[in-house]
């Protein structure tokens, strides 16, 4: 790669997105000579580029290296956050075909957007200019607008790409508009720049347009972590987007918006912390809390997973209010669990699905353990996972955010928190509940196993149970990656 | 630490047990059977040498330290071990677990595979929980024992499993939560470290701190005892559940609550151990008389038994509370003798239950004639379970009341002490009304008496029942030694104790006194 000679330029902090594009573009131009019924080779292709982008990632691990005059800057923070969208972009690869072939709306397209979007959520993460932040977020939100609307033939999922684009749109301007403030009271788009005018000028903090701007951009980003009251997108989103994208929405941008949210807030505004928690402290409840009653009474599996994921934000905001070591390790290490047991999750309910998004009901799970006693033994290890319940990761990383907010005081933060995490307990063993203890209505006869389906649950479990028994290493990896 | 892990490989048998199953096909239940009845006793061999091996002293022994977590702020060990207080416990767990699994035999014909695997995990968590000493360590094992015991009740269980199971989890779970946040604080105001309990038995804590953790932890404990007003689950858990989950039910794991306060709530909040003692007293005797009077008209023979669970354990609570060793050596052999009587009991309603699958007094009569074998097992557990004198339940009321009475809650005692005369008419008037009288149903007139499988699994705990009525002394000398520091731990850090009105309280029966109880 050193053969492109342009001097002044360094590559190397972007390496990971330069192949990623170029992997997207050249399956772009591939997809146009792949018959439909033989896309999973493009799946195949764009796989051998996700390993790739991580094994040059995983490089950056211990040696940062920022470029272009410090708008990028690949730590090992940006590094952590990488893995996660590379996994859960992996993942959901590893779920695509099967569905998209029952669908019948077999388009190329999807991969080549997956690994577009994967490039966007990695600028993000790895941005420190409001600017490659905002061009990784736009990267990004395009073309998830396109797949959640992939399925034409459904009006469900039309209906999700359109409200998705709207009300992103709407969320974007907010955003923008708040950068757009804080560049004009600090005159910088750096985000350690920000800090830095703010030490110099520490009266800037009266300028009511710098805090005007930082509220905005807290909208913006809330918007994209799906933080009450900001969520109303999510569950239509969810519940009309094709599954496997759903899945995708429900780790990686999450996890991006999540990364772009704490590098500006954590980097910027460390001198406003007392403003920033009390702010995150009140969203971090009303997300806890909305996402788990509203989820309590939902019929649709998807729907359900939809709140239960706004819920989850709520607990990672947890981390955030607390703002110290623990709560942040806490968020990188939950964002990573919950790819893992949310696309697990997806992906059996890929396998149960039947063609035009039937039998998403809870109620059709009933019997579901009789028929597949392994399957179903997996999604509970799932759903365990995402009640925080141990011997899982979901407990684990609950623990730490938890932890890191009693740490710094938040006593009834983190009571909030459990309570949440006990009211959440309903929904997820309802599940459980149709799963073992009903008696079986259909014979799931239609259900049809697919190497690269089983791999992804493989995956995922082995990603929800191993951290859940022996969490050290990746505790480790996490308290290195944080940006305090 | 270079010994053979003697705990750790009791603890985790029956895992090896769970993956062993995994591989046997579905449709082979007798070798399911066959397999867990094994690793059962298998564990319960294992924990022989523990109770040996055990010296009569105050430590803890066996112990085993592995650092397991060590990731920022926290130090989480694997780190177990076993002292007078939790060694009962633990032989009455592996005890338990191989004639619970004996009693399936014929009860679950249907997915015997996974009944067998969750009974297995069970006993893992249940194990786990006894003896840990991280306390890190034991809130997973105290919350990895809800899952398989949800499956139990919400699959095997009857009519009303589901409600009764989503029940259960969700009680527990809110206590455990609550519980998870002060152990957190804890841990943070003990300034880091590891999570290693007997350090946090020297941290001083200022008595306001106390009483907000002392509350969150005794309602986790609470909950799972179950102390009156917290007790709704359990007749819910217990009369849907399948007969072995109501014996485990019974026999262990509410003793986990009990177990809780004694070795957590009580010595890490001494403080708040005393500002709430009237509390908690009050709420033992509620329990007691008010489970006593609901049982007396139940018409579920099953239910009886779960209300007679409630105001056998306001007896325990009312012996610890007592905070003396009378007191408490009573509360801890009450634990062992209720899990002894009770699971006893519950096995007898599941012989009934799987003859005549019904459990209603009204159904029965007479059936003494019929079945005598039966009925003098019956007759033997039901005065085992009233206290009378010979038999386990004897001693430990009586020294949970002498205890009780001697300590500042006097009053509380003397209240107490009529719960013995109701356990008495409600148990007799049940066993009368069942036993004796017309057999004049007609479907009770072919009854078979109990056969060999199910007199086997009654005898061991026939023989406890007597032997732990006539000699409790082996019990009491192992437990004592740590009864007396936990005694001495806690009333010497009890700064606001002074505030307390003391009842004039006679001179402490010495410990040499205590055996002579069986010659009464």
């Amino acid at each position: 790669m050193e053969t492109i000679a342009i001097p002044a330029i360094n590559f190397a902090p972007i390496m990971p997105e330069v192949i990623l594009s170029i992997f997207g573009m050249a399956l772009l131009l591939v997809n146009v000579f792949v018959p439909s019924e033989q896309k999973a080779y493009l799946g195949y292709l764009s796989l051998g580029g996700i390993l790739l982008t991580a094994v040059t990632v995983l490089n950056g691990w211990n040696a940062p290296v920022s470029g272009f005059s410090g708008s990028v800057l690949q730590d090992n923070f940006a590094v952590f956050f990488k893995c996660i969208f590379l996994l859960s972009g992996g993942l959901t690869i590893l779920i695509s075909d099967h569905y998209f072939k029952r669908e019948g709306c077999n388009v190329g397209e999807l991969y080549p957007l997956l690994l577009f979007a994967t490039v966007g959520m990695m600028l993000m993460a790895s941005g420190t200019d409001l600017m490659t932040i905002f061009l990784g977020l736009e990267v990004l939100s395009v073309s998830l607008y396109i797949l959640a609307g992939l399925n034409r033939a459904s009006l469900k999922s039309n209906e999700a790409g359109l409200k998705y684009f709207l009300l992103g749109a709407f969320s974007t301007g907010f955003l923008l508009y708040g950068m757009a403030l804080t560049y004009g009271a600090t005159g910088t788009t750096r985000v350690i720049k920000i800090a830095e005018f703010i030490t110099q000028n520490g009266v800037v903090a009266q300028n009511p347009m710098f805090f005007i701007g930082m509220l905005l951009m807290a909208v913006g980003f809330s918007f994209k972590i799906a933080a009450a009251p900001f969520h109303m997108w999510t569950p239509d989103v969810y519940e009309g987007a094709p599954t496997p994208m759903t899945a995708f929405m429900s780790a990686g941008p999450k996890a991006a918006g999540f990364a772009a949210f704490m590098r500006v807030i954590l980097i910027a505004f460390p001198t406003l912390k007392a403003d920033w928690s009390a702010l995150l402290w009140i969203l971090a409840v009303l997300t806890m809390t909305i996402g788990n009653l509203i989820a309590l009474n939902q019929d649709n599996i998807k729907r359900m997973l939809a709140y239960s994921s706004i819920a989850h934000a709520g607990y990672a905001l947890v981390g955030f209010t607390a703002g110290n070591a623990e709560g942040t390790a806490g968020i990188l290490f939950y964002m990573l669990s919950y790819a893992f047991m949310n696309i697990g999750a997806f992906a059996i309910i890929v396998l149960v699905g039947k063609k035009g998004e039937e039998n998403n009901n809870v109620s059709d799970y009933a019997g579901f353990a009789t028929k597949h006693p392994v399957l179903a033994l997996a999604m509970s290890v799932f759903l365990f996972s995402l009640a925080g319940m141990p011997p899982t990761a979901g407990f684990i990383g609950k623990f730490y955010l938890f932890s890191g907010a009693i740490k710094a005081g938040y006593i009834w933060l983190a009571i909030i928190g459990v309570l949440n995490s006990a009211a959440s307990v309903y929904y997820y063993l309802r599940v459980m509940v149709y799963m073992y203890m009903k008696n079986p209505v259909e014979e799931f006869d239609w259900m049809k196993f697919s190497a690269p389906v089983t791999l992804c649950i493989v995956i995922a479990v082995v990603g929800v149970l191993v951290p859940g028994v022996m969490p050290a290493y990746l505790l480790e990896l996490a308290q290195k990656a944080v940006l305090l | 630490m270079s010994q053979f892990p003697l705990i750790s490989v009791m603890t985790f048998l029956p895992l090896l047990g769970v993956v062993l199953l995994f591989f046997v096909p579905k449709q082979s239940h007798s070798v399911h059977r066959m397999l867990a009845m094994l690793v059962t006793l298998a564990t319960f061999a294992v924990s022989l040498p523990l109770l040996t091996g055990f010296q009569s002293n105050a430590e803890f022994q066996f112990v085993e330290k592995v650092p397991w977590i060590a990731a920022g702020p926290f130090q989480m060990n694997y780190q177990v071990g076993i002292d007078g207080i939790s060694i009962w416990l633990v032989m009455l767990t592996t005890f338990i677990m191989p004639i619970a699994i004996l009693s399936t035999w014929t009860a679950v014909e249907e997915k015997v595979k996974e009944y067998m695997i969750c009974l297995l995990l069970l006993e893992v968590g249940m194990l786990g929980a006894f003896v840990s000493l991280d306390l890190f360590l034991f809130y997973i094992f105290w919350e990895v024992m809800l899952i398989p015991m949800y499956f139990i009740i919400g699959i095997w269980g009857g009519k009303n499993k589901i409600y009764a199971a989503v029940k259960f989890f969700i009680y527990t779970m809110v206590g455990s939560l609550l519980m998870l946040v002060a152990l957190v604080t804890l841990y943070f105001k003990a300034g880091g470290g590891d999570f290693n309990l007997l350090r946090f038995y020297e941290v001083g804590l200022d008595p306001a701190t106390q009483t907000w953790m002392f509350l969150a932890f005794a309602l986790a404990f609470a909950i799972k005892v179950p102390m009156f007003p917290l007790h709704t689950w359990l007749p819910d858990a217990h009369t849907e559940a399948p007969t072995a989950g109501s014996v485990i039910l019974a026999a262990v794991l509410l003793k986990m609550g009990t177990y809780g306060f004694v070795r957590f709530a009580m010595p890490l909040f001494p403080d708040a151990t005393a500002k709430f003692t009237p509390l908690f007293a009050v709420l033992s005797v509620i329990g007691i008389i008010y489970a006593a009077l609901v049982a007396m008209v139940q018409e579920d023979v099953k239910k009886l038994v779960a209300y007679s669970s409630v105001a056998h354990l306001g007896y325990v609570m009312l012996g610890v509370f007592a905070l003396n060793l009378q007191g408490l050596s009573g509360g801890m052999l009450q634990m062992l003798n209720h899990g002894v009587s009770t699971g006893a009991l519950f096995l007898i309603v599941g012989f009934i239950y799987e003859r005549r699958h019904t459990r209603l007094i009204t159904d029965f009569g007479g059936l003494a004639k019929q079945m005598p074998v039966f009925a003098t097992i019956f007759m033997i557990v039901t005065l085992s379970s009233i206290g009378l004198p010979g038999t386990n339940g004897f001693v430990g009321e009586f020294l949970v009341l002498l205890g009780s009475f001697e300590s500042e809650l006097r009053w509380y005692a003397i209240i107490g002490t009529s719960g013995v005369i109701l356990a008495a008419v409600y148990m007799l008037w049940m066993f009368q009304r069942v036993m004796f009288g017309e057999l004049n149903n007609p479907k009770n007139q072919t009854l078979a008496d109990l056969n060999a499988r199910e007199v086997a699994l009654m005898l061991p705990l026939l023989v406890l029942i007597f032997y732990m009525g006539v000699y409790p002394t082996p019990f009491i000398d192992k437990m004592s030694p740590s009864l007396e520091k936990l005694i001495v731990h806690v009333k010497s850090r009890q700064t606001a104790r002074a505030q307390i009105p003391q009842m004039p309280a006679p001179q402490a029966m010495p410990a040499a006194m205590m055996p002579p109880v069986e010659s009464k």
